[in-house]
């Protein structure tokens, strides 16, 4: 567990980069981790998908892509290309929140 | 970039419905970590990219030792099913459904499913020409995603610095 300074804002992150409290995100730290994450740009159909996930998320870690992918009705495909190389987990660090638990 | 991203390529020999799901379910959860998947079809495991048979996959209680009474519904604590019983008319489509009742109850896709969400998340798919043609098969008895019928040595040429996993 460190403190890190993302978009002046000191928060809490484990050593995987990703927040321990949800939160102390912000929309601004959403889109400094996503330039990190290689996502230059967040899109209003990023957001949708950060929101769902933030209101979906249990005990502060966010959903599995196949939730995502139900709950949002934006198909597999679209997040893939939304979150190149790992979408639940890129998705889950934008939103502040805790890696996806599940195997589907 | 494109050299740093870790290689993971699967080798399904077996058709078995308890057989279909390591990779699947491996496969996908490589694709959630950003690597590279690539999965190759021979023998029985044609069956999980057939379109005839990926949603009809068996799992048979005979001669399965790790299948026990338990699993079926009767405490009797490590005791298997005999090979008499699993003989029985019934036995192997009885021991199916009790997996896939299990399976859909933790919310795990059906084998056609995952392969299109496979397909959906970008792994390469690709069937094994000695079995296609051992098994008289044709392109079109796959299903769409499948990237081709390759041979095996293609399969190594592709597969180059991917770690590799037989199942």
């Amino acid at each position: 567990m460190t403190t890190r300074v993302i978009s002046g804002k000191a928060v809490q992150v484990n050593e995987e980069g990703f927040l321990l409290s949800p939160d102390e995100w912000t929309q601004e730290i959403a889109i400094e981790i996503a330039k990190e994450e290689g996502i230059p740009e967040l899109t209003p159909q990023h957001w949708k998908v950060i929101e769902w996930c933030r209101q979906n998320a249990v005990n502060g870690r966010s959903p599995t892509l196949r939730q995502i992918t139900a709950g949002t009705g934006i198909s597999t495909k679209e997040m893939f290309a939304l979150f190149p190389k790992g979408p639940a987990k890129k998705v889950a660090h934008i939103a502040g929140l805790g890696k996806p638990e599940g195997c589907v | 970039m494109a050299n740093d991203t870790r290689k993971m390529a699967f080798i399904c020999s077996k058709g078995t419905l308890d057989m279909a799901y390591p990779a699947l379910v491996m496969g996908w959860a490589a694709l959630g970590n950003g690597v590279d998947v690539t999965i190759f079809f021979t023998f029985w495991g044609l069956d999980i990219i057939r379109k005839s048979r990926q949603d009809h996959l068996e799992i048979a209680p005979v001669a399965n030792t790790s299948m026990k009474m338990s699993m079926m519904g009767i405490h009797a604590d490590n005791a298997g099913i005999p090979n008499a019983i699993g003989v029985l008319p019934g036995m192997t489509a009885l021991a199916t459904k009790l997996m896939k009742d299990k399976m859909k109850a933790l919310g795990v896709p059906p084998v056609s499913e995952y392969v299109q969400m496979l397909v959906d998340g970008g792994a390469k798919l690709y069937a094994c020409k000695l079995s296609v043609d051992m098994m008289g098969l044709k392109p079109e008895d796959f299903v769409d995603g499948v990237a081709g019928i390759v041979t095996a040595a293609d399969f190594i040429d592709m597969t180059e610095g991917a770690q590799i996993i037989f199942i």
